[in-house]
Order: structure tokens, then sequence, then C-alpha cells
């Protein structure tokens, strides 16, 4: 290998732009997992089907001659329902259980996502042509599509206005309360129940929202989902829950080591090396908690 | 006890009789057993120990891969073998193909194992859904990285090496089956003979409270170490045994295949009851049963129908199979029951 990334300075520069431009994307989605994550307690393997189903319906709406953009505003309306009925059907009988439970349950769901959308969407990899066209920096060494950038806009857009949320409407109020003590929450009069299916559900339209950017920037697939929810989790475990500067850095970091992974291990190592770096981060942190005998909770 | 001798008996002269009553059966019977085998050893993370791991499947694959890489390494070059695909430069002789294939096995059992006690140390320092989470990314990793290696097929797959010819056309279903339920049988006697051990409570110890166990003076972590080494062992024999079987291996949909094997071993003891010993397998037959009747008769459909059938398992049977008998018929599990107790419980609704 002889590493020419780092010989070539302008390549570098594209590795980190390209990078921080995907980080936002895969924040955007770790936000929406910490979310449910600190709420209700439930970690959702089916997060990156999610994804892609919101990727889905853009592509579909770009099939049918409406510009993907408008995909932002419709995906996350439609995943908002899918959210709360995929609540209604599975997540409410699981939500005070064992965690393992929620795990092997939305796992479950991943699996039948994953086929249906086969089924309906076909095996083949699609994207939605937002025809942006590029930007050229540096004479022309490197390029920024602008779909990037719109995404990259969009999700920042997207996270303000949930924090906005979050912190002023009613519901985001009772949201919080939920999370600090459920059982508190209850006694003065919020009903956790629909919290937790509007939780769930803003959940899946922000996934909806990502889905249908990556479904402009990059490419979609029915078997891609797995990696964005790994990724997700890493960045909330990385991040720790309830931190959202730190859900955008590490998101942004993750990036940035992905896109190196990319340039100097292989493309066939990219999903790979996002999998190991998962196990060394916890490694990583078990080692650190252990010298205090602790361990992670 | 005299009751159970003969019920040992009546399985172990089913097992050995089944490929003679089901000749057409045989491939499938095979594919039994080595699921059996994966729900006991996964039973016993799971189970007794409270590590409920989606990364046995790593040591499955990569019994699956050493034993095919032994037994065409130790005759030819294994690069020239990959690269020629299905093509058929390479014949084995018979003895070479057993002799290679016992040895493949021999280093799909042992190799596991060790790698087990080598990252146990780390892994297994996790608790609760990190270790869940840090072990399905450890499978996935290993199955995206060998997908990557020249010398193992890369992305094209490992054409393991074909039965030999000889005389009789149903050897080879024979072979794999008996191999097989061998092991089946090695694996039951062996975690049979580890559950009636201290072993067992310390693993229990450690599922209910790990903290209490390590204050009560059990070094928790050589036992859990230990635990995973006999898991990986086994399933090393298992996937070797699979590689053989299947005659062709691919990454990521046959030796790390997390999305099928990975969850349908967490799913069959889950099934059957875990935490103990005869659940994992009433679990795996039945499974196996269901799973074969619905991807022969609902073709295309088997995914959907893998996942609702893993989110009502999960949702509406986690206490699976023994559980439910258990609870049922508590006396028959050495559990006493006082009558007037029972009678004085009422329901809260």
């Amino acid at each position: 290998m002889d590493f020419l990334i780092f010989q070539v300075p302008m390549l570098t520069l594209q590795a980190v732009l390209d990078g921080l431009l995907l980080g936002i994307l895969f924040a955007l989605i770790a936000y929406g997992m910490a979310l449910q994550w600190g709420v209700m307690n439930i970690i959702n393997i089916a997060q990156g089907d999610l994804v892609i189903l919101g990727g889905y319906i853009a592509y579909f709406m770009y099939l049918y001659g409406i510009h993907p953009a408008w995909g932002v505003i419709v995906s996350p309306i439609i995943m908002y329902f899918v959210g709360v009925i995929i609540y209604k059907l599975v997540i409410n009988k699981v939500v005070d259980r064992d965690l393992f439970i929620s795990i092997l349950a939305t796992f479950g769901i991943s699996i039948l996502f994953m086929q249906l959308m086969n089924f309906a969407f076909g095996a083949d990899v699609v994207l939605a042509n937002s025809g942006y066209g590029t930007t050229m920096l540096f004479d022309n060494s490197v390029t920024l599509p602008n779909s990037k950038i719109f995404s990259a806009f969009i999700s920042i857009v997207f996270a303000i206005g949930l924090v906005i949320y979050m912190k002023k409407s009613k519901l985001g109020r009772a949201i919080r309360a939920t999370a600090q003590n459920a059982r508190a929450a209850k006694i003065l009069g919020v009903d956790t129940e629909k919290v937790y299916a509007a939780t769930f559900g803003i959940n899946a339209a922000l996934c909806g929202v990502a889905g249908a950017l990556i479904s402009i920037t990059f490419t979609i697939h029915p078997y891609m989902g797995l990696p964005y929810t790994i990724r997700s989790f890493m960045i909330v475990i990385v991040a720790g829950l309830g931190n959202l500067p730190g859900v955008a850095m590490s998101g942004m970091g993750l990036g940035v080591f992905e896109e190196f992974a990319d340039y100097i291990l292989g493309t066939e190592f990219r999903i790979g090396s996002v999998f190991l770096l998962l196990v060394l981060i916890l490694v990583y942190r078990r080692f650190k908690l252990s010298r205090k005998r602790e361990y992670l909770k | 006890m005299n009751k159970n001798f003969i019920l040992y008996g009546a399985i172990l002269i089913f097992g050995i009789a089944a490929p003679f009553i089901f000749p057409a059966f045989k491939v499938q019977l095979s594919i039994l057993c080595i699921l059996i085998i994966l729900a006991i050893t996964w039973n016993v993370q799971g189970g007794e120990m409270g590590y409920n791991t989606f990364g046995n499947i790593l040591f499955y694959g990569l019994g699956m891969y050493l034993c095919a890489s032994v037994q065409v390494g130790m005759f030819f070059p294994l690069g020239e073998w990959t690269e020629g695909g299905g093509e058929k430069t390479f014949v084995h002789t018979p003895a070479q193909f057993f002799q290679g294939f016992a040895v493949g096995l021999a280093v799909a059992a042992v190799v596991p194992a060790i790698i087990a006690g080598l990252i146990g140390y780390s892994i297994l320092g996790l608790r609760g859904h990190y270790f869940a989470i840090c072990t399905l990314g450890l499978g996935v990793a290993a199955g995206e990285i060998s997908g990557g290696i020249e010398i193992i097929g890369a992305g094209q797959g490992f054409t393991t090496p074909p039965f030999p010819n000889v005389d009789r056309l149903e050897a080879r279903g024979e072979f794999f089956y008996f191999c097989s339920f061998i092991v089946l049988v090695f694996t039951f006697l062996a975690v049979k003979a580890i559950y009636s051990t201290r072993f067992k409570l310390v693993l229990n110890a450690i599922r209910d409270n790990e903290d209490k166990a390590e204050a009560m003076g059990i070094q928790t972590m050589k036992y859990k170490i230990i635990g995973w080494m006999i898991s990986a062992f086994f399933c090393g024999l298992a996937g070797g045994i699979m590689g053989g079987l299947v005659g062709y291996i691919d990454s990521t949909d046959v030796a790390f295949d997390g999305r099928e094997m990975g969850v349908f071993m967490v799913l069959m003891a889950i099934l059957g009851g875990k935490g103990t010993l005869w659940g994992p397998v009433i679990g795996a037959t039945l499974f196996h049963i269901f799973k074969e009747g619905f991807w022969t008769f609902f073709l295309g459909w088997q995914y959907v129908a893998l996942g609702v059938l893993i989110v009502v398992i999960v949702i509406y049977f986690p206490e699976g199979i023994m559980g439910w008998l258990r609870e049922k018929y508590p006396e028959r599990f050495g559990e006493v029951v006082d009558e007037a107790d029972r009678k004085a419980q009422v329901t809260l609704k």
C-alpha cells in the first residue's frame, strides 16, 4: 500500500470533506436512535431498515417524476406513521422488558423489512438523481456534489428544528419528562403510552429524512440497513445518551474515518472496518472502565 | 435413572437408524444435527451464563473455512484451488479426502476455541446489550473481512473438496450424517457432563448476579472464558462438517451468516427454553421442521415468515417450551409445590 492519500493534500482534503458531509447524515440517524434509546430504553436494530425504507419513498417520488428533494418532506410524514404502527404492534410489548428481548424483536422486524423491501422494490442498487451538479474547489482538484452539501444542510436544519421542538413544545416536554422518570411522569398525568408512540414515530421520521437524503446522495439497497444501525449505535455509545453536540461530533468523526478506511484499505473492507471499529471502541471503553472496576451500563 | 436410560437408548438407536429409515432426508437430518449442536452451544452462553451472544457464528464460520482450507491445503496449493473456482484441477483420492477432513475438523475445533480464549478477556468484559451488539459486530465484521481475502476465495466463494468416488451412491450422505450425529452425541454428553458439575452453578451465578458472584470469590472471568471456549470448540466442529456438507462456502451467505444461522441458534434455544439441557434440542427440532415446511411450500416468503416468527416467539414465548412446561407441571422438574399455597394465589388484574 502506498498511502497516496497522505502524499496528495487535495485527496486528504477531499476525504475529510466527504467524510464530514457523510457524518452529518450519520449523526441525524444516531440522533433518532439516542432519542428512543434514552426515552424507551430500546435498541432498535431495525433503525437502518427504516432509513432504507425512507430512501425508497424518495426514490419512488423520483420515479414518478417528482423531484426527490420533496422526499425530505413526504418521507418523514409517511415514516412517522410507519413508526407508530410498529410501536403499536411490537414495541409496546417489549418496552419494559429485558433489553435483549427488544434487540431480538427489532432484529425480527429488520429481517421482515429487508425481505419485504426486496419483494416490493427489487434487489437492485438504486439512487434518485437530484440533478444538482457538483461544486469544484481548488482548481477542480476537490469535487463536492451539491447534493451532499444539500443533504448536510437539510440534516442540520432538521436536527436543530427537533432540538427546539423538544425544548419548547408540550410533547417535547412530555418526552423529556418520560425519559427522566417514566413513573413520575405517569403520576403527573403524562400519557406515557402516547409519548412512547410519538417518540418512536419521531425516530422513524428522522430515519425517513435521512433515508431520503441518502437516496439522493448515495445509493440504497434493501440489504444495506444493518450498517446504518451499527453506525448509529456506535455514534451513540461514543457520544453518550443525551449528548447532542457529542452525537454530531462523533458522527462526523465516523464519516471521516470511513472515508479514510475506504482510501487506505479498499472499498471491500469499508463495512468490515466499521463493524471492527465498533468492537474496538467497546473493548477500549470496557478496559478503561474496568480500571475503576466498573462496566458499561 | 432407568427411565432416562431407556429414553437415551431409544434416541440413540433412532439416530443411528434414521438415515436408513428416511433415506431421502439424510441431508436434512444432518443439518438438524448441526442446528441442535449450535442451539446447545448457544445455550451455554445465552441460557446458563446470561450472555446473549450473536457472535458464536464467528466460530462456526471460522471452523468452516479452516476445515476446508486444511483439507485442501494439506495436499494442494490453496491459492490455485480457490482461483480455479469450481473447476476440478485437483482431485482428492479417498484416502486424502478422509485424512484431510479429519485433520481439518481437528483444526476447526481447536483454533476457534483458542481464538475464543484470546478475545474472551476483552469481549466478555462487556455486559448485557453491549455484549450482544459487540458480538453482532464481530460476526458481521468477520464475514465482511473474509469476503475480501483472496486466498480463501474472496467474494466468489470457496468450493470444498468434492466427496471421493466410492462404489456406493449413498455414501456421501451417510458419511456426513454420521459425522454430524457423532459430534451431536459428543456435544450433548459433554454439555450434560458439564451441567452436572459446579461449573454450571458458577455460570448460573454469573447470570443471576455477576457482581455478587465475584464478591463470593468466584473468578467469573475465568469461567466465562472457559464457557465460551467450550462453545467455540463445538461451533467450530459443526461449521467444519457443515462446510463439507454444503460443498460451497460463501463468506456472508454460508459461513458468517449472521442473518440466518446466527439468529437461528438464538431463536432455537429461546423457542425450546433457555437454561435447560433439553430445551435447545426440542427447540431446534421443532424449528427445523417448521422451517423446512415453510421453505418448501412458501419459497421466497421464508424471510418474511422468519421475521414474523422471531417477533412472535420473542414477545409471546420468551420462556420457551420447557419454561411453559415447567410452569404447568412444576413437580416434574423437581420443584416442591405447596398445594395450599398455590390455591391461595390470586391473579391480579
